[in-house]
This record gives structure tokens, sequence and C-alpha cells, in this order.
């Protein structure tokens, strides 16, 4: 069937097996192979993309479910010159990344976290990231990004 | 002043976090432009006789290029036959009797086993072609556990005689606990764990114009490239290696795994590239899988808390297939004693095959196991003489006068300060208080108990030390520099720290410093990165090459400042090379370097000081325990991890925060398990429980830098140090908190069940 | 990893959905917010020729005081109802609830009628409505019909919906101000609950307790009869049959649901008004 998925703000319009997971097609139509795949029972959180705005496991959605909605990769966050988003940099500032491989579905859970609770406590940003995995920080830099990107938001 | 051992973030981060690294799946090369899929079929049987494969079916699928079994490998050379046949404790596969094919023939051992390799042009149709690949089983009766394995009644090598691979140990000596007062003995299980790097194995391949690239996630792309090279009977000049980033390995990606061989075999055969990404399920199954062994543990001393002798017996279930030998458990035997000065020390084990995954090293390899039996051993004693734990340590740790420490074990450890690092964590932790509030807490009969767990360790790191390190710096006409290491970062940061080791050497600041790693055509030579070696032997390499380009340009600015090469000083804060005492007239490395010729200022260096090096620490870890549900949760952790000299000390604490976290989860989630029929229990990630960030606390992480005294750096290893102190802190304090119970000891990992269980049962026997 | 192949169709209307389930028969199945079928799929273990997605029905997700009940739309999705401003004052334990299913990402997607059509009795939602006394409204090809929640869920991963039949609305009959609670006793925050406690004045109802959600009928009459918190509770494993897998052997889920209704009784006592 034909999906058409704006994503990044550009529509990308393919035909697709019907089957097809909205992560491969992110990765594989779309070409953005940031969003990554780590697991088969929806556990992990590296396939996280905004879907019109909300955070969502794109292996569990069928990329027919996103026809003519909006996604939102960690690639479409980065401002007009390459600037980083305030997620993305906190990240950075903190070491909130050591391998990168689950880092651009978490830092889309943060994005979705922060828009729906802009002042999170601690215990709040680990009960939200917890359906995202990460084996290589022990989630204690994470953490810290997070709270520093709020704290710079409503500074 | 220099950058060493400052707050530096990491310059790999901006690439990650706005592009996404490039993983072996995310690869868009044009050699790869028309690749094929691999998806294997997989043994869904633990222990079974395969009476037929029918492909056909499979064959007639869409989009199917080729189906290929065992028998269709009839164009590689025998495998390189190291000699080892049983009994003999090398890290290497055994043989003979107990060989491995990479596709199963007549019969598979466990649960995972490659089958058969389904190829398809497109990802999608793999799946659909592989379910129709029909396998004949005959079940044989699985082997699964220590007393299955040893009773011999059911053999996964017929030929060999036994499950039995590997036995060697220290005899009994039958006095050795004479003149203690006390003597406990406790027998542990330090269970078997699934690696879960977050990104699965992953490998693709190409053959042409006589070449084989592959292209693998991997921690060693020069060890692979000698893998491949000894699989397929080829020059290793013929074979280029490729480890883009890799998504984590913990010890499972070492070298080549033995299905990306298949790929670049099943690559040759079909006469195209090949790519192929394993799923989770997948990886839970067919990685290798760490630790698995059975130990018995017999501690003695004297009532006022002087531990006189100690042993440990160890069973290593290596499953199905005995890939590293008796190495894990040579490895836990060399550090059995731990950081304890005890007169006495015996260690013994034995390797047993299981219809299970087969093992292999995962972060901390075989050191964990020993930290987790001494400490708990030394809780035990504390218990049984009714001394508080922290004190037990106190009298036993081996004191600073004594070092270099030449252990029972073997391993002469080099520097430490053993009790300080105790003390410290005591103290940050606020210990007396704690102990304070648990007494109260018991006193109540609250139904929130607080459990106080102490771990004190030593390790060893760059255990392979006489592999070496390589790097060969450059410095281009445009005062840059390249660095081309023969470590394999896969989120430990080198990029950053080879960065910053040059630019504290030579001045040339770390934004014109550009890392290379992991492409056997750029770099040939090397080792890459596994137990915790890379700062101690890479980066050692990178800083001794930046010292002889140093000395190269030394000579280059002198002619170029038409002065006497004595004369000269390298102002490393500015870059510029200078006339001592006469700044203004100074030359930039790119005034140098083109004098020279571009690219002639450079330095190859292949490192190592022969030895290894022992980081050290105590952890603490405080948790609170449901005594009505039995649910354990952390509160703090508060550690000490000296590795000596610390270059970075954002990578260190990451390398620290992460070990700590997986170390927590053994002792408290994770447990890969088999049913009696060798079936997993936990074969996916809903049920073999990564810990998550809602279960954990930031951490305290306290600073101590011993510096190690045998490279100019002084730098030890710290990768693996978080995991081995944190399981047996975080086992100690579940334990603690029921002890008041009269319970002595809790298996791992302490889940909501296994804790209830202990302490009904305590309730009912009182 | 990929589900197998099947035929995608999306229904625009609820009147499309049902006519185009009609045309599909056995093989075909609805697909709301995918978190149940979607994960079945991948691993191969639904394989429906044909799903029917009726995600875009927004006339089905709304929450809404209709006087004697709150009525909320089928697929009305987890975060909504989590929070909900009318549900936190009026049906608490339905905020509380929803806000502990999985994760944000899978709040985000998953709906009320799909986790409750799907009848896992180790979700947390079935043992809700049951603990409400809700009614679940269904359309289907002979009409709308009304089942109460305590015929809904039939056995394991079986409701007593009709092949055909598309769940439209849950109403829930507003509280009086009695107490409530819910209690989820999960190893990690992101597990399914081994054992969980729903609470609602004097309903008592189970999760993960048998192949359906369970009303702990002993423990209720213990209360109308004037039993205290702990004495209700210690009926609490009666009449249930608890699974015995990798959490824990039969006995301490029993253990562990006396423990969890005695203490989501004493959380309900003190918030009852």
């Amino acid at each position: 069937m034909r999906v058409s998925v704006t994503v990044n703000g550009s529509q990308v319009a393919a035909d697709v097996a019907d089957r097809t997971l909205l992560v491969h097609f992110v990765r594989d139509v779309a070409g953005l192979t940031a969003t990554n795949v780590g697991c088969d029972t929806s556990s992990c959180g590296a396939c996280t993309v905004l879907l019109d705005g909300r955070s969502v496991k794109s292996c569990t959605v069928l990329a027919a479910q996103a026809d003519g909605r909006e996604v939102v990769t960690v690639e479409g966050l980065a401002g007009e010159q390459d600037q980083m988003h305030p997620v993305q940099e906190a990240f950075r500032a903190e070491h909130g990344l050591q391998c990168g491989f689950c880092t651009p579905g978490m830092v889309m859970a943060a994005v979705s976290l922060l828009a729906e609770n802009p002042a999170p406590t601690e215990e709040e940003v680990r009960t939200a990231l917890e359906g995202n995995l990460c084996r290589c920080t022990g989630y204690h830099n994470i953490v810290r990004a997070v709270l520093a990107a709020a704290s710079d938001n409503s500074a | 002043m220099s950058i060493l051992g400052t707050r530096v973030v990491r310059t790999e981060d901006p690439r990650l976090l706005t592009a996404g690294g490039t993983y072996v799946d995310d690869l868009r090369v044009p050699e790869l432009a028309d690749a094929a899929r691999v998806t294997f079929v997989r043994s869904p049987i633990a222990h079974a006789l395969i009476t037929g494969i029918d492909v056909s079916a499979a064959r007639e699928a869409e989009g199917v290029v080729a189906v290929l079994t065992a028998a269709d490998i009839d164009d590689l050379p025998p495998p390189p036959d190291n000699g080892l046949t049983g009994t003999e404790g090398a890290p290497l596969p055994l043989g003979g009797p107990w060989s491995e094919p990479l596709l199963a023939v007549d019969r598979v051992r466990f649960v995972g086993e490659p089958v058969a390799m389904v190829i398809t042009n497109q990802n999608y149709q793999g799946e659909d072609a592989a379910e129709l690949v029909s396998v004949d089983y005959e079940p044989l009766p699985a082997v699964i556990g220590v007393d299955a394995a040893l009773s011999g009644e059911s053999l996964l090598f017929p030929p060999a005689g036994s499950n039995l691979a590997v036995t060697t140990g220290t005899p009994v000596d039958p006095a050795a606990f004479d003149g203690c007062d006390v003597v406990v003995e406790q027998t542990i299980v330090n269970q078997r764990l699934a690696p879960v790097p977050m990104e699965g194995r992953a490998a693709a391949a190409r053959w042409a114009d006589g070449k084989l690239t592959v292209w693998v996630s991997s921690q060693n792309a020069q060890i692979g490239r000698l893998i491949l090279a000894g699989a397929f009977g080829l020059d290793p000049g013929a074979i280029r290696v490729v480890a883009p980033d890799v998504g984590g390995g913990f010890g499972a990606k070492i070298g080549v795994d033995r299905d990306a061989l298949l790929v670049a075999w099943a690559a040759k055969h079909i006469g195209r590239g090949l790519r192929w990404a394993e799923t989770r399920s997948e990886n839970l199954l067919a990685m290798t899988h760490g630790r698995a062994q059975q130990q018995v543990v017999k501690i003695g001393g004297t009532r006022e808390g002087r531990i006189l002798a100690y042993r440990l017996e160890i069973v290593q279930d290596t499953g199905a297939y005995p890939r590293m030998g008796g190495f894990l458990p040579f490895l836990t035997s060399l550090m059995a004693v731990g950081p304890y000065d005890i007169g006495h020390v015996e260690t013994a084990y034995r390797v047993i095959v299981t219809n299970t995954t087969p093992i292999s090293a995962y972060r901390g390899a075989g050191r964990p196991e020993a930290t987790a039996a001494v400490e708990r051993a030394v809780d035990l004693f504390a218990a049984e003489i009714g001394m508080d734990p922290a004190q037990v340590r106190r009298i036993n740790l081996i004191p600073p006068d004594k070092f270099p420490y030449s252990s029972p074990c073997g391993p002469v450890y080099d520097t430490g300060g053993y009790v300080k690092a105790l003390d410290t964590v005591l103290a940050a932790a606020g210990y007396e208080e704690l102990r304070a509030e648990q007494a109260r807490r018991r006193e109540r009969g609250d139904v929130l108990q607080l459990g106080i767990g102490v771990a004190s360790y030593v390790e060893i790191t760059a255990a392979d030390a006489n592999g070496g390190e390589t790097a060969r710096l450059v410095v281009h006409g445009d005062g840059s520099a390249t660095v081309y290491t023969g470590s394999s970062a896969h989120g430990q940061g080198h990029h950053t720290a080879w960065a910053m080791l040059v630019q504290a050497e030579l001045g040339i600041d770390m934004a014109m410093v550009e890392v290379v790693h992991g492409d056997t055509d750029l770099i040939p030579e090397g080792v890459g990165t596994y137990g915790s070696r890379s700062l101690q032997l890479g980066g050692v390499a990178v800083y001794k090459a930046a010292v002889e380009v140093k000395e190269q340009a030394r000579q280059v600015a002198a002619d170029l400042l038409e002065a006497s090469a004595d004369d000269l000083e390298l102002d490393t804060e500015r870059g510029i090379w200078q006339v001592r005492g006469d700044p203004a007239a100074g030359r930039t490395w790119a005034q140098v370097a083109s004098h020279a010729g571009d690219d002639v200022l450079t330095a190859f260096v292949n490192y190592t000081d022969g030895q290894p090096t022992f980081p050290f620490g105590t952890h603490l870890a405080l948790v609170e325990v449901d005594t009505e549900t039995g649910k354990v949760r952390l509160l703090r952790h508060v550690t000490v991890d000296d590795a000596g000299t610390v270059v970075n000390p954002v990578l260190a604490e990451g390398q620290r925060h992460g070990g700590i976290a997986q170390g927590v989860a053994q002792a408290l989630f994770e447990e890969m398990a088999y049913d009696a029929d060798g079936n997993p229990v936990t074969g996916s990630l809903i049920d073999y429980a990564i810990i998550t960030a809602a279960e954990l606390p930031s951490f305290e992480l306290l600073a101590s830098e011993t510096p190690a005294t045998i490279n100019p750096l002084g730098a030890k290893g710290i990768g693996e140090a978080g995991t081995i102190g944190a399981t047996p802190a975080a086992q100690n304090a579940v334990v603690d908190a029921v002890s008041y119970l009269g319970i002595r000891h809790v298996d791992m990992p302490a889940t909501p069940a296994r804790v209830w269980a202990a302490i009904s049962e305590a309730r009912e026997s009182r | 990893m990929i589900p197998g192949p099947f035929t995608y169709q999306r229904a625009s209307s609820v009147d499309e959905a049902l006519q185009l389930a009609a045309d599909g028969g056995e093989d075909a199945k609805f697909l709301a917010g995918g978190h149940s079928l979607v994960p079945l799929m991948k691993l191969r273990l639904a394989a429906p020729d044909t799903v029917i997605d009726i995600g875009r029905l927004a006339e089905l997700s709304y929450i809404r005081d209709e006087g004697s009940h709150i009525a909320v739309g089928a697929l009305t999705c987890h975060d909504t109802v989590a929070r909900s401003g009318l549900l936190e004052s009026r049906v608490p334990l339905l905020a509380n609830a929803a806000g502990q299913i999985g994760d944000p990402q899978v709040r985000h997607r998953g709906t009320i009628g799909g986790s409750l059509a799907h009848a896992d009795p180790a979700a947390d939602l079935p043992a809700v409505s049951l603990a409400l006394g809700a009614t679940m409204v269904a359309r289907g090809p002979s009409g709308t019909r009304q089942i109460a929640a305590e015929d809904f869920f039939a056995s394991l991963f079986e409701s007593a919906l009709q092949p055909g039949e598309l769940l439209t609305e849950i109403r829930i009959p507003k509280p009086d101000g009695a107490g409530w609670s819910f209690q989820k006793f999960t190893k990690r925050a992101i597990d399914w609950a081994i054992v969980g406690v729903a609470v609602q004045g004097g309903s008592v109802a189970l999760v993960n307790m048998g192949s359906t959600p369970i009303r702990a009928t002993a423990v209720e009459q213990a209360l109308a009869a004037g039993s205290d918190a702990a004495d209700a509770a210690s009926h609490a494993a009666e009449g249930t049959s608890a699974p015995e897998d990798f959490n824990g052997p039969r006995a301490y889920r029993e253990h562990l649901a006396r423990v969890l209704v005695r203490r989501a009784l004493e959380e309900a006592r003190s918030r009852a008004r």
C-alpha cells in the first residue's frame, strides 16, 4: 500500500508492504538510520520517535498507522545552522551516552517527557525513562542530562 | 596546566546525537548496495539428533537466493587445531571430541544453535522463508545443571565419554583448616547472565577482486581478521575487517562471532554481498552468555576475626561447547583471595558442558565471580563470629606496607590502599548512622528493613598485557594530527582520551586531532578493547608515539629556527616551538610539519610493559527490603574504584556508572534460566530483567587515585571494576537486611520470590 | 521480529469497521493502539489475514460525565485516561491504574478498549473494570449490547465479544466517594504485575491470580460482614488459581494477594470520605 509520512518536516511517500513497521519505514524508506531496533518485544525503546508530538515505540506501530501523520526522529531535532536541541546539548554536556545505540530513542523519550512535564523531579525522570533501556551508562548521567535540559528550558 | 585529569566532554557525541552512530546495519556503502540478507534457522530444541533437513519448500519462497546447511560447507579448510582436547586450562576452544561445527551437522546441543541459513533479497522475506525450513529432530535427554552433567547419563559428546571437559586445581590439604576456631562452608550460585548489548550481533561481507571485506560489530577488528584468515585459509592481507560504530560489547563481541564467520562464508558461496543483524530473541539465545559458576566456599579463622584459610571450588558450566576451555574459572582462581592477606588458599575448578548457550566473557570475565565468592565468604565468616563485616575486612585487607603483594594465587598486586578505600566509603556513606537506623527499624519491627552491604575488591586488568597495543601518530602539514589506534572503543570514549593525550604532550589542540580505529586496512596491527586494557596499553602507546614525534619535530624545528635542538622547547599550552626564553620567535606545528614535509612526522609504537595492573576499591550498597513481600529496593550505592591516575574523570565515572548498574542487576534482577528440558525461560527482554532507570538511584562516586608504577601514565583499567564491586555489595546488603531473622545467605538474583522464600523459611523454623 | 503478511484496511467509521470485520470473518482483527496485537504478530503468535485499523475513529475517544455514570470511549488511550481531570476526581482508581501501564510510549498508543478486549488476566485494566463494576458497550452486526464486566472476561485472552463485534464504550458507575486503591506488585517498574489488587469501596478484584481477572468474593463478603482489613484480606487467595512461573510459585502469589489486599483495603479506608 501507499504510505505517506511527514518525517522531520519532509513528506516521505512509498509503496510498502502492509506489514511494514514504522521503524523500518523511517530507516529504509526515509533513509534515517539513527533510530535503532534493539529488541523484538517492545521492551527497549531504542526505536522511540515522536508521532504527532508524542513518544512512541516505532517498532510497535505499523507504517500504515502513521500514514498522513508527523514523525520526528533525533535527526530532526537540531535547529538551523546545526545547533543542537537543548536535550541533545544536555546529553553531550553530561556524558549521557557511551556507545550511542540507545541514545536516539532515549533523547526522543526525554523530549516527549519534557513536553508533557517541563520540570520533572529525578524520580519522575527515572520513571518516565523506564521504557528505554541502556546497557552502558547506568542511567546516572542520562538523568542528569534530562534534569539539566529541564532547568535550562525554564531558565 | 595539562588537560590530563580535567573534565572533558566527548568529541564523539555531536555526531552520535545528531546523525546517530553508523552501526553495521546502518551501513549504506556502495560495496553492499546489492547485498542479500541472512536469516538463520536455529534449533528450537536443546538436545537432539538431526535426522533430516528439508529445504525444498524454503528454496521456493519469495525472494530466496539460497538456503544453506552444513552439507554446503565443503570449501573451508579444517579448523586450526590448537591441540587442546580437554583438561587443559587454556583460553581457546577445545577441539577433538569437543569440536563445534559452524552449522549443526547431525546433532544440536542448545536452543538457538544455528542449523541453516536462509538468504533472501530483502529483510522481511527471511523470516517467512525460514519458517518453511523443515528439520526433523529426534530428541535426546537434555543435560541441564551440574548434577545432570556430572552424572553422565546423557552425554553431549559421546566420544569424549564425559560431560566434564576440564578438571584442575590445588589438591585439598586436609590440615588447611586446622587451627581455625570457626569454619563456614557455603554453596553459592553465580548465575548465568546474558550480556545484552543494545546492538545485537551484526555482520556484512563481500568478496571482490580477491579480497574479503567484513564489516562486523566487534571489539577487535585485527583479531577478527586473524580468525577469518584461519577459518578461510587466507593470508590476512587478503582480508579487510571494519568495526564501525559498535553498540556495546561487554566481552561478548570479541573477535568475530561464529555466526558472522558463516555470513562471510555464505557471501562467497552466493557470490554477492551479504548482511545480517540478529533479532533480540536470537541474541538472548545465541550470543554467548556469562558467569554460570556453581561455587563452594570454605572459610576459616579465629574468633577475633583473622581469616586463616580459604578454599574456592568451582564448577563452571560452559554451555554446549567449551569455547573458552577453562579460561574463565582460571581467572577466577587467579583472583580468588581478593584483597585479603590469607595464609592458606586453595582453588579448584571443573568445567562441564550442558545443553545451554555457550559461555564466554562478560564484563569482568571470571573476576566478578571471584570477588562475589570471597565477599560472601567474608560476610558468612563475620556472621559466624558475630563481628561487623566491615571490621572483619579491615582486619584482613592487605595493608599498604605489603605492596607489591605476592598473592598465593599467583599474581603480584602492584599498588593499593585497600583499608583507606574501605574507610573512605564507610565515612561517605555514614556507616555508623546507617547501622543505627537499621537497629531502630529492627527494634520497631518495621516492615521495611535496611540492609547495608560492603564489598572490597581487587581486580586484574590487562591480564593479556603481553599482547600490547599499537598507536601510529601522524602530524600533517597543516598542523593537525591523526592517531591510528589499535584499541577499539565501543562507548569508552577513546577518541576523546587519545586526543587529550596528544594535546597534553604536543600542544596540538584536541579539535585538530582525529582518532581512527577499527579498520585493518588502516591499522593492520592491534589488539582491540576488552579486559580493561586500552588506556594502560593503547593510551600509553599514543603517549609514547607523541613523545617520539616530539623528538622528530625538535630536529625539524631546530633547522627551521636555525638553533640548536638542545636550546628548543615546546610550549604545550600554545603548541609553539621556540628557543628557550624567546617566546616571540616561535614556530607553529603547521610550520614545523610542513617544513618536514606532509606526514613525515610519524611514529608507530607497539607498547607493552608485559604486566597486568590491579585496580581496587570498595562498594557499599544500601537496600530496603519489604519483609512482607521480599521486594528489594536499592536506595544508595557508594563506591571507591581506584584505577590509578585518571586521564578524564568524565569517562572514568561513566565506566563506573555502567559497571555498577550491571553489577547491581546481577545481584537483584537478571538470570538466564532454563527449564529441565533445556528450554530458555527468559528468552526475551520481557522476562530477562535488564535494569532500568526506575530501579536505580544516582550513584555516589568517590575519587581515589593510587597510580600504577609500570606505565608512564600511572593508569590501570576501570572498565570492569564497577561490575566486580557492585554485585557482592548488593547481594551482601540483601542478606544483611534479613540477617536478624537468622538468614545467612540468599542466592542471586535476589528476586522478591527468592527473598520471600528465605524470610518465610526463617520464620517457620523459629 | 516481523509479522507474517497480512492485508491492512482502515476504517473511517464504526459502521465501516463492522462491515470490514464481517467481510473478513474469523481471520480479521481490529487494530486500535496496536500494543497488544502488534507484539503478538511480530512474534507470529497471532497471524490474522486482515487487520482493520480503527485507530482513527476519533469519535470513540472521549471521557464524559453522563450523570449516572462516566463514559469512556474505547479508543481513549491510557495516557489520556491517566491525565483526565474528570477521572482523577471521579474515578481515580482508573486514572491511577492507567498511569501505571507499561511506559509512556506504550501509554501514548495503548487504548482502554484494546486492553480490555485483549482479556489478559495479567493486565491491569481488566481487574480495575471488575472492581468498578463497569459495563462494556459493544456494537456488532446485530446491533448494540451491554456486557457487565463480570461477564466480559470469558477465559484466558478471550473476551465475551463475538467475532465482528467492536467494543465502543466503557461505562463506569460513579463511585460514591468510597475509598479506592490500586496495588501493582512488580519486580521492575516496567514489568507486568506478578499480582495486582484493585479496590473500589467494597469491591476487590485481582490481577494475575487466574485465567481471567477475579473478584475476591470471600474478601468482599468478609468486609460486608464487618471484618477489618487484615481479617478480610486473609481470604484473598480463596477461589483463585494463580499461575506458577519464573516469578514465583503459586503459594507466593497467594501470599502476595493476602498482603496486597490488606494494604489496598487499608489505603482505601484512609481515602474514604
